[in-house]
């Protein structure tokens, strides 16, 4: 995984509540075997109509350039599928900012080197009010509005942030721990 | 000290390692895989070169992506034949037992755990699907994952996970007679949003899931995902101990191996002095069938009743323009075109009894097509043992054969754009059962009713 510290990035704002993973990926697209190329799909049937035109209204066309999504309350609700994840990394997203994550999709994003931003939603409605650049800071759990200045602090889990600024997975750490399992499966038998 | 919630017990006892300032290391009893959600995690560990730590705690099928007809012929679409095929040979490679297309065992991931009795309480299991919620029914923890996660247990049978808090839900009193375990959890997440319960892990109670089958119990736990839990779960009783005997992997029955699990079940109970996060009450006689209306499964409301107003919410306007739904309009008489019975939700046997009890010596619509998809070749099977699918079929009604078919339209069961179906499964999101499909969800009695008139129908006159 890539480590991740600092990004400063403009912001692709998607002001909708409750967007569900089968909005960032719909399920006829899970078909692939491996985790790449999911990033042509994100958002298919919003981006494109029946017929595989642009939707020229669409956030995702209008503005190309951003690596930090931010979203309506309650961004990832719905299916549990890693793919929204790998869809949005692989559209080349680093963070997303949103007042609340659905659970699943919080850790499956954490999981794959995105950022998962909760802001207040008075915050989040400042940064749709200025479509500003925005600057996240991982390792002072920052995060700031360029144009205003305004700034708030966001919550990650140590271990989690461990994981980000280093680069390092939740494999190789459970690995780590094979005796402790080993001797977990003894004393229960 | 304060005594202990069922969830806390579960948890502490599966924790290998606390995560002093993170997750902890989670041990996981049994796994279930599928074909859409596991071939990248095969490939994970085997980038690694990791062994499958414990491959006899997990149990393969293939349902997402499987067709519904004609299921001993080789599968037309290659993409999903691909990744059917994928599964069979990471099974073989890794060990795996896999239950296939063709095997008598195949099914649905969370009909067939319970079925086979691969689910027990006490136990954590997990899927990458989030529907695992559903295996809670039995008292044991059970959620989803995502595909990470899926290599996570492969490699060291262990999740990492923070705790999640607790919730209480209670429902007491008696159920009006046409209320169904269905409109229970619509009910539940009509009034607590589908965040109402993000970060908590759900532990039903009352005498209102005293009362249900396992079925009902199943289908209530596999929603409780809609209300943002990380899972649900009901304590084991006698219901869930006479459910699981005799079953192919419970603990053999008539000798001590049985006696002393059940020993171990009946400990699983709330401590009574033990303190929830959170607790919700909800009389029973309050909920009446229910039917969602607009694009997520908490725009629930009384079959009776109108579609809400607009409230100026730009979200709410735009379910209710997506489904062509008119607010402060009966929902009761507005045209079907689709009638969707099947999904890990209510695909059981139970569930088709309701079915063809309703539907017997009658014809379905003309402007419906109705699909009836078991949850398994078992409850295929036991259909036709039991002469079910006579009925259906005489009522118009195509039964197919098992998998998810329709609830995500993954395979060639597609909701076509524009037109309504009513579904037994659990997600209405814009486009879920195919690109501009419009899903009402309900309960196998109202999807029934509604399949003979051809408009959305109260079952309660068809129940005697
Ligand atoms: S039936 Fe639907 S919800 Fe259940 S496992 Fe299959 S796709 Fe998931």
């Amino acid at each position: 995984m890539e480590k991740f510290t600092k990004i400063s990035s403009p912001i692709i704002p998607l002001p909708l509540e409750n967007v569900d993973t089968d909005q960032i990926i719909p399920a006829r697209f899970l078909k692939s075997t491996s985790r790449d190329g999911f990033g042509e799909n994100l958002f298919r049937d919003w981006r494109f109509d029946k017929e595989g035109n642009t939707n020229t209204d669409f956030v995702l066309n209008k503005i190309t350039e951003g690596e930090i999504l931010v979203a309506g309350k309650n961004f990832g609700c719905g299916s549990s599928r890693e793919h929204a994840a790998w869809a949005l990394t692989d559209y080349g997203f680093k963070v997303v900012v949103s007042s609340f994550f659905a659970d699943i999709f919080k850790g499956n994003a954490l999981n794959n080197g995105l950022l998962p931003v909760q802001v207040s939603e008075a915050f989040l409605q400042a940064i749709f009010d200025s479509s500003s650049e925005l600057e996240v800071d991982l390792e002072k759990q920052v995060i700031r509005i360029k144009d205003t200045g305004a700034e708030e602090s966001f919550d990650i889990s140590a271990y989690k942030k461990h994981c980000l600024v280093n680069g390092l997975d939740d494999i190789d750490f459970l690995l780590s721990n094979k005796e402790e399992i080993e001797k977990f499966e003894l004393n229960r038998n | 000290m304060a005594g202990k919630t069922l969830f806390d017990k579960l948890w502490d006892s599966h924790v290998v390692r606390k995560g002093e300032q993170g997750p902890d290391v989670l041990y996981i009893d049994r796994h279930l895989i599928h074909e859409v959600t596991s071939p990248q995690a095969f490939a994970g560990i085997e980038k690694r070169g990791v062994p499958l730590f414990r491959p006899k705690q997990t149990i393969a099928t293939a349902d997402h992506n499987v067709p519904t007809q004609n299921q001993h012929l080789p599968i037309k679409e290659e993409l999903s034949r691909k990744q059917v095929e994928a599964l069979k040979t990471n099974c073989e490679k890794h060990g795996v037992e896999l239950y296939g297309l063709g095997h008598p065992n195949q099914g649905i991931v969370h009909v067939i755990g319970p079925e086979l009795g691969i689910t027990q309480p006490g136990m954590t299991m997990v899927c990458g699907d989030s529907h695992t919620s559903t295996h809670g029914a039995f008292g044991s923890i059970a959620f989803g994952i995502g595909t990470s996660e899926v290599e996570q247990v492969f490699a060291t049978q262990c999740v990492l996970q923070t705790k999640p808090k607790s919730m209480r839900i209670e429902v007491n009193g008696t159920l009006n007679k046409a209320v169904t375990a269905k409109d229970i959890i619509l009910y539940i997440i009509s009034k607590l949003s589908t965040s109402g319960g993000t970060g908590y892990f759900v532990e039903f109670a009352g005498s209102a899931f005293e009362s249900l089958s396992m079925e009902g119990r199943m289908t209530v736990c596999n929603m409780s995902i809609e209300l943002g839990a990380r899972g649900g779960m009901i304590a084991p009783d006698q219901t869930t101990f006479d459910y699981i005997k005799g079953r192919d992997f419970a603990p053999p029955s008539g000798g001590d191996q049985w006696d002393k699990k059940l020993v171990y079940w009946k400990t699983l109970v709330t401590d009574a002095d033990a303190e929830y996060d959170k607790v919700v009450t909800f009389d029973a006689a309050d909920i009446a069938p229910m039917i969602t209306f607009g694009t997520n499964p908490a725009m629930g409301i009384k079959i009776s009743d109108k579609v809400p107003s607009a409230n100026g919410d730009e979200s709410f306007n735009k379910a209710l323009d997506y489904m062509q739904m008119e607010a402060d309009t009966d929902i009761i008489g507005k045209p079907v075109d689709y009638v969707f019975i099947g999904s890990c939700t209510n695909s059981r046997i139970e569930d088709l009894r309701a079915v063809a009890n309703i539907v017997k010596g009658h014809k379905k619509a003309e402007n419906i097509t109705a699909w009836i998809v078991p949850g398994s070749k078992r409850i295929e099977a036991q259909a036709i043992e039991e002469g079910l699918d006579k009925i259906l079929i005489d009522a118009g009604f195509e039964l197919r054969q098992p998998g998810c078919s329709a609830c995500l339209a993954m395979n060639e069961d597609k909701v076509p754009e524009g037109k309504y179906c009513v579904s037994t499964s659990n997600r209405n999101f814009e486009g879920r059962q195919g690109p501009g499909s419009r899903t009402m969800l309900a309960s196998p009695e109202t999807a029934a009713a509604t399949a003979l008139k051809g408009f959305v129908t109260d079952a309660t006159e068809y129940l005697n």
